[in-house]
């Protein structure tokens, strides 16, 4: 069997994404800010299961990119579906090989089903 | 005597105000803590004497000690630290934010591994000099850097008690401001009598009656906009110290560096009137403590 790099780790079937939401529902808006965005939500793609966590770093100071890429790795994650990412949060993020899916608008759902 | 000179609102007559006072008394130090915008060189001309380079530690991860446990990262306050701990895909990993560090060394203290060391970030640069006695220091932070409190730290630390110190502070309500006239024995608020200039004081007397400083208010260009401000300062029993008419004469002189007092001499003694109040409030002050 070949050696599981970094390259076919995210293309696995059955992961966790997340994706930054406006609200708690797949009805919801996907928010288009990483780091101060409203909520994360977090899909199983193995068993469809899906939370929905309110991000406590909205009001962070400074450095709310990288708390929350701490946050959804601390989740398991291993990609993140958004609208933009700063530089911070994308060092974080890269450093804990979660795939950075950037661009992303319209429903939760939208995105899930785009992405799965 | 430490008189710090703070307004909420930028463009009252802060850097006016706080360098005609200073060209009025005898035996001043004078402290420029704007240091995103020092402007006071301008006016009081020091002759620069010495330069040093300021500096704030930042962390250093000495990636074979670290265990990845997260200490640094939950002690630091403003998220400079990210702890990525080793999971089934990841080896581990500390990153460090040094633009966000605001070199509180509370991560290097508390490492359980003692895998965090400090190291040196430029933040900008402290020159100090003199003019006709006065003395001078002031910060100037790096353009692009955001970390001003502890470069204004650093220039307070220049602060000799045996003078009458005058701390030009920065514009606003915020952390900056506050390291600026933190320990001050009185700061002068200076404003003007419009909406903004109102709306700016009103926040900047909440900060100042929280840090417990006494203050009294300089209302500059008194003659224009409205009325509302001496009200608020009547109703909130708050000293107006002095007020400054609008002069054109004043203003073509600030256009070319000059200071009122160089001006218009006679308001050495106006100023001199606000130094003496500011003393008899802060020895009545004492007294009743």
């Amino acid at each position: 069997m070949p050696a599981r790099g970094m390259t076919t780790l995210n293309k696995e079937k059955n992961m966790l994404i997340c994706i930054t939401s406006q609200g708690e529902t797949k009805e919801s808006q996907v928010d288009p800010r990483f780091g101060r965005c409203a909520y994360f939500v977090f899909f199983d793609t193995k068993n469809g299961s899906f939370e929905a966590v309110k991000n406590p770093n909205i009001e962070a100071t400074g450095g709310a990119g990288p708390q929350s890429a701490q946050l959804i790795a601390s989740k398991g994650a291993k990609k993140v579906l958004t609208g933009n990412v700063g530089q911070n949060a994308m060092s974080a993020l890269t450093a804990a090989g979660i795939e950075i899916v950037t661009g992303v608008a319209g429903t939760v759902k939208e995105a899930i089903d785009k992405n799965k | 005597m430490i008189i710090s000179v703070a307004s909420g609102k930028g463009g009252t007559g802060k850097t006016t105000i706080a360098v005609n006072l200073a060209l009025s008394l005898k035996n001043v130090q004078f402290l420029d803590c704007d240091v995103e915008e020092p402007n006071v060189h301008i006016f009081l001309k020091p002759r620069i004497e010495e330069k040093s380079k300021a500096f704030i530690p930042v962390p250093h991860v000495d990636k074979n000690k670290c265990t990845f446990c997260g200490k640094c990262r939950q002690v630091c306050e403003y998220n400079a630290i990210a702890v990525l701990p080793k999971s089934s895909t990841n080896t581990g990993n500390v990153l460090i934010f040094p633009e966000l560090c605001h070199g509180c060394g509370a991560c290097s203290i508390l490492c359980p591994q003692q895998a965090i060391s400090e190291v040196n970030r430029e933040i900008g640069m402290i020159e100090t000099g003199e003019k006709d006695g006065i003395g001078f220091t002031h910060g100037r932070l790096n353009i692009g850097e955001a970390m001003s409190p502890p470069l204004i730290r650093q220039v307070k630390k220049y602060i000799d008690p045996s003078k009458t110190v005058i701390i030009d502070a920065p514009p606003g309500t915020s952390c900056p401001v506050i390291t600026a006239v933190k320990g001050s024995d009185f700061c002068v608020l200076v404003t003007e009598p419009t909406p903004f200039g109102l709306n700016d004081l009103v926040l900047t007397v909440e900060v100042l009656r929280k840090l417990n400083i006494p203050f009294g208010v300089v209302i500059n260009r008194c003659d224009l906009g409205n009325n509302k401000m001496e009200e608020y300062c009547v109703s909130e029993n708050i000293n107006i110290l002095m007020r400054l008419p609008f002069k054109k004469e004043i203003a073509m002189a600030y256009s070319n560096g000059c200071p009122i007092v160089e001006i218009f001499p006679q308001y050495k003694e106006t100023f001199m009137e606000v130094f003496n109040k500011i003393n008899h409030m802060v020895a009545g002050i004492q007294e009743k403590q």
